[in-house]
């Protein structure tokens, strides 16, 4: 079980449980975190589940894939620090991870 | 005025369920009109996944979405539907008890004894960025397709995103516009590869602009976009003067006009029962992911049953107090000729 945090614009923080395995999508819309819509329901096929990782994390996370790099393409204010949370696998290693929802996912 | 088109059935939604319906319809002798705001079918089998493997689908261990999407074409032909594709329906009004008035966004006006609802997650529109104040600009300045290429003749026109519409409508309107820059947040592209080659062919030959960064703000007055700020991917900003902006972002899912038909909705889905996958008007179904009952499973598989006995109850609507004698396709003459097998 790992614990991730879900920052809102607003400030806002959620925190929730996550088997590994899951992705952090899953884990968003399992427990109902607003702002992760997930049209396509995990598939790296929309950008509707774009997350901003925390600083500290951004190492441990690791790196956008390739076809993640191109959905990112339809996301809007990408930064460095952005990964779909559909292609981010929950393990031990990330219990305490903390991510921010952008303001809009569109 | 357009012509009217009657038929039994419209159904709404060229996605695997929608497909599946013109199959089950079809072997009841009802015929159909599909309806798909798309250009092609599948739905989001087509625009969301089509390279991407499914499966869930019974006897087809895996299968891609492009590929049930042709073979339910394949499998529905012997039925012959007419598609509508581009076309978004707008409005349904129920005529008495002669079934139903429906109207599309391209001007095509129904006539049908029910409606099919298989609408999925509501219908694909484009994304709009949500760039502070860009709502004043729409339909004036800020365009999200081009319905008519004339439109943008003599101006300074702005293209942002690096996907194929973006490409495209890159090459097409460079001919036209008076200038044309294209904004991606990247060197790199998911588009067709000649495509990228012609565009950068342009951009080395001063033709065409093409700027790296993001859009951050727009600068203007009254609808008329002056110029496009624009944060570097050095993190500096900087200004694009244009008067006309094509933000090319993909499509995302919206419920759509399917909400102002009067339906009983439940977050966004439509109530149906189990037995006929009816919505609370009677003669309009809904199958899919777009409908909801209790125990209600998001799957194709789902859909294709909805999809069969909605059929029965369409039947008995179009041909009260006919009896429906059921019958399997592997023994039945009578719909093996329909399927043109015997």
């Amino acid at each position: 079980m790992a614990k991730i945090t879900f920052i809102q614009h607003s400030g806002a923080e959620q925190t929730v449980e996550g088997l590994p395995g899951m992705s952090v999508m899953e884990a968003a819309v399992k427990n109902m975190v607003p702002g992760i819509d997930a049209d396509c329901g995990g598939a790296c096929a929309c950008a509707t589940c774009h997350v901003y990782v925390e600083p500290d994390w951004v190492e441990k996370v690791g790196a956008r894939n390739a076809m993640e790099e191109d959905m990112l393409d339809f996301a809007f204010d990408v930064r460095e620090n952005s990964r779909l949370s559909c292609q981010i696998k929950i393990s031990d290693a990330l219990d305490g991870l903390r991510v921010k929802v952008p303001e809009k996912q569109f | 005025m357009s012509d009217v088109i009657t038929t039994d059935a419209v159904i709404i939604g060229a996605g695997p369920c929608g497909l599946f319906a013109v199959f089950e319809l079809g072997l009841l002798d009802i015929r159909c009109h599909v309806v798909d705001i798309l250009d092609r079918p599948g739905g989001q089998c087509a625009e969301l996944y089509p390279e991407k493997p499914i499966y869930d689908i019974p006897a087809l261990p895996v299968v891609t979405g492009a590929e049930l999407t042709s073979r339910l074409m394949e499998q529905i032909k012997p039925f012959n539907p007419t598609f509508h594709f581009n076309h978004m329906v707008t409005g349904v009004r129920k005529l008495g008890d002669e079934g139903f008035e429906l109207e599309t966004d391209g001007g095509l006006v129904f006539r049908s004894r029910v409606v099919v609802i298989a609408a999925g997650g509501g219908s694909f529109q484009p994304k709009k960025p949500p760039i502070p104040g860009i709502e004043a600009y729409e339909g004036a300045s800020v365009f999200y397709s081009v319905k008519k290429m004339e439109a943008l003749r003599g101006k300074d026109v702005l293209i942002v995103g690096g996907g194929d519409s973006a490409l495209d409508w890159t090459l097409n309107l460079q001919p036209i516009a008076r200038s044309l820059t294209l904004l991606h947040r990247r060197d790199d592209f998911r588009a067709a590869p000649d495509s990228v080659r012609k565009m950068r062919e342009l951009a080395e030959a001063g033709k065409i602009h093409f700027r790296l960064g993001q859009v951050t703000g727009l600068k203007g007055g009254d609808g008329i976009l002056e110029a496009a700020t624009v944060k570097g991917n050095d993190g500096q900003s900087f200004d694009i003067a244009c008067n006309a902006m094509l933000p090319f972002f993909g499509l995302t899912m919206k419920l759509g006009p399917v909400a102002e038909w009067g339906l009983n909705l439940h977050e966004n889905l439509i109530p149906v029962d189990t037995e006929k996958f009816e919505t609370s008007v009677e003669g309009i179904f809904a199958i899919g992911d777009i409908n909801t009952y209790p125990g209600k499973l998001k799957l194709i598989l789902s859909g294709f049953h909805e999809a069969a006995l909605m059929a029965q109850k369409v039947f008995r609507l179009k041909n009260p107090g006919e009896r429906l004698m059921f019958q399997y396709t592997t023994s039945s003459s009578s719909l093996q000729k329909k399927l043109g097998v015997s």
